[in-house]
């Protein structure tokens, strides 16, 4: 059994993002880049697996610049087998993200998918359910628990005031919530044994998608700054501010 | 110009959710229809029609709707949509779980997490955690987009709109519902409650996470909340979490008890209109968003707070 896991390359989640002051965009020059936290999750889920004995070969796929090989390389150094880079220094939206992604499993025919939920840049929440929609295969998003028996997948959802379990056959789309498992660092012995693990790089030409941007930004913008309010002594004075003052109370 | 509000129900009744997102609707002009979906959902439908400016209400009903279940949603919306040019859906986990699907069937983008309506085809949406605001035009024929409810005002009720009975499509094919645990509670929900006490890692347990926060809540008929931090130290429910990766809030008071302040939090509750923090270390970011702070070890404050309410 094959589990492909796509990765993205973003902005380290410790790093704050400042705005261009020409309201372009973030600032990423310079800017200290890993990989999206919830990649991470689905690498570390497809890689128990693994050891498991469920699945017998992890592919770790990203879409992006050349240097996104440095996030597959952690991918590797995690315990993914192999690695694709679809190479494009675009910023691609989440449908064009989805069908490059279809291109790559129609080649590869894993019989799981497992990628974050969302990626701390965007923040979109898209790309997971959009595939499932275009490959026409079952969606189990915003996982906390995977259950693979035999030909069929189990998944714990987080979903409003709760957990929701459903169940699906193989193959399934899964998206990994923040809860599912706490990813492993990489130890040094396999990070030097993931530099000789195979990266094949291939031009997002060659898959003759349309991935041109259906949205225009018009500006990114600060978001409008909260004034410093007041400290207060006590808890009656507290109280006494929150009726009065806020009306709140 | 023809817009589709996909209704969120709680509990098979009609949320608040479903009115805030009528009102982005609105902004974005023309029609307003609803639709709803679910089991046993005539109710809910019914208490959509009277929404004020609601032209009619469509409702869908099957098993697998009443699960929310993605697929099963995206097989009724994804037709109804020749006769409509947007689709907004109330950014709820279950909007986020099927509203990209109808994006992709429908071969456009999908807008997520609007916080504003600039004009029928411009929007504002968070990025980076909320640390910037993205404005990003559509110029496709559908627009298919989630909106952040607690950044829009409700629609009144008042209206009288007619409920029709519309396909409940084909199910969610080899998806099956297995079962839910969901948290029963007497408090609001937490992203509609007026007030929200939230607790954080300085609790320490939670037995201490519920002797602390939960009476103080319930004597301000508030919702409880807590930080990433006391969520993953397994002191409070997944369902707690306020922040970018849990749950949005823009109640009128939040009052944050042991919370530094991580980037992660504020990003779910910047936008209330009042915030209290109390917290021991007077350094700690939280006080930098706080409308009043007060430095003190929750241990002393909360109960001088409960005798201060009486």
């Amino acid at each position: 059994m094959k589990v492909l896991v796509p990765v993205k390359r973003v902005i380290d989640y410790n790093v704050k993002p400042r705005v261009k002051s020409d309201e372009t965009g973030v600032d990423l020059a310079n800017v200290k880049m890993s990989m999206n936290p919830f990649c991470e999750i689905a690498v570390e889920e497809a890689v128990r697996l693994k050891e498991k004995g469920v699945v017998t070969e992890v592919v770790a796929v990203s879409i992006g610049p050349a240097q996104a090989q440095e996030t597959l390389r952690t991918a590797l150094a995690m315990g993914a087998d192999r690695a694709i880079l679809v190479q494009t220094d675009a910023d691609l939206e989440p449908l064009a993200v989805a069908k490059v992604l279809k291109a790559v499993i129609d080649e590869e025919s894993p019989n799981l998918v497992v990628m974050g939920k969302q990626a701390i840049d965007g923040d979109n929440n898209a790309t997971g359910q959009m595939l499932s929609a275009l490959l026409g295969w079952p969606q189990a998003s915003f996982a906390s628990k995977l259950e693979i028996a035999g030909d069929k997948a189990t998944v714990t959802r987080e979903v409003d005031g709760g957990l929701q379990t459903i169940e699906a056959p193989l193959p399934v789309i899964v998206t990994a919530d923040l809860r599912l498992n706490e990813p492993r660092y990489a130890s040094l012995p396999n990070i030097m044994k993931a530099k000789k693990k195979p990266l094949d790089t291939k031009d997002i030409a060659s898959y003759g998608i349309d991935t041109a941007p259906r949205l225009k930004v018009v500006k990114v913008s600060e978001p409008p700054k909260r004034g410093g309010g007041i400290k207060v002594e006590t808890a009656a004075d507290l109280v006494a501010k929150l009726k009065n003052e806020a009306g709140v109370l | 110009m023809a817009v589709l509000v996909i209704a969120d129900l709680n509990a098979g009744a009609l949320s608040d959710n479903t009115h805030k997102t009528v009102s982005a609707a609105q902004a974005i002009g023309g029609d307003v229809d609803i639709l709803v979906v679910g089991k046993d959902a005539k109710s809910a439908a019914d208490a959509a029609a009277k929404i004020e400016g609601v032209r009619k209400v469509l409702l869908a009903q099957s098993d697998d709707l009443g699960h929310g279940l993605a697929e099963a949603i995206e097989a009724v919306v994804v037709p109804l949509m020749s006769g409509y040019d947007a689709v907004l859906t109330p950014a709820t986990s279950q909007g986020k779980n099927f509203s990209p699907r109808i994006a992709a069937k429908l071969d456009v983008s999908h807008i997520s997490d609007v916080v504003e309506v600039v004009d029928a085809s411009t929007f504002v949406r968070p990025i980076y955690a909320g640390n910037a605001l993205e404005t990003v035009q559509s110029s496709e024929a559908k627009k298919v987009i989630t909106v952040r409810p607690t950044a829009f005002k409700a629609a009144g009720e008042g209206g009288s709109a007619s409920v029709e009975d519309v396909d409940a499509g084909a199910g969610a094919g080899p998806t099956k519902f297995v079962g839910e645990e969901i948290v029963k509670s007497e408090r609001p929900e937490l992203t509609g409650a007026k007030i929200v006490v939230s607790g954080g890692r300085a609790m320490g347990s939670a037995e201490e996470f519920q002797k602390v926060i939960e009476p103080l809540a319930d004597k301000l008929g508030a919702a409880v909340g807590a930080s990433r931090a006391a969520v993953d130290a397994g002191y409070a429910p997944n369902d707690y979490q306020v922040g970018q990766t849990g749950k949005v809030v823009a109640p009128e008071l939040y009052i944050a008890i042991g919370i530094s302040g991580a980037i992660q939090h504020l990003a779910g509750m910047k936008d209330s209109k009042v915030i209290v923090a109390i917290n021991k270390d007077g350094d700690a970011p939280i006080f930098q968003v706080a409308d009043y702070g007060l430095v003190a070890d929750y241990k002393t404050a909360v109960p001088e707070l409960m005798s201060a309410l009486g």
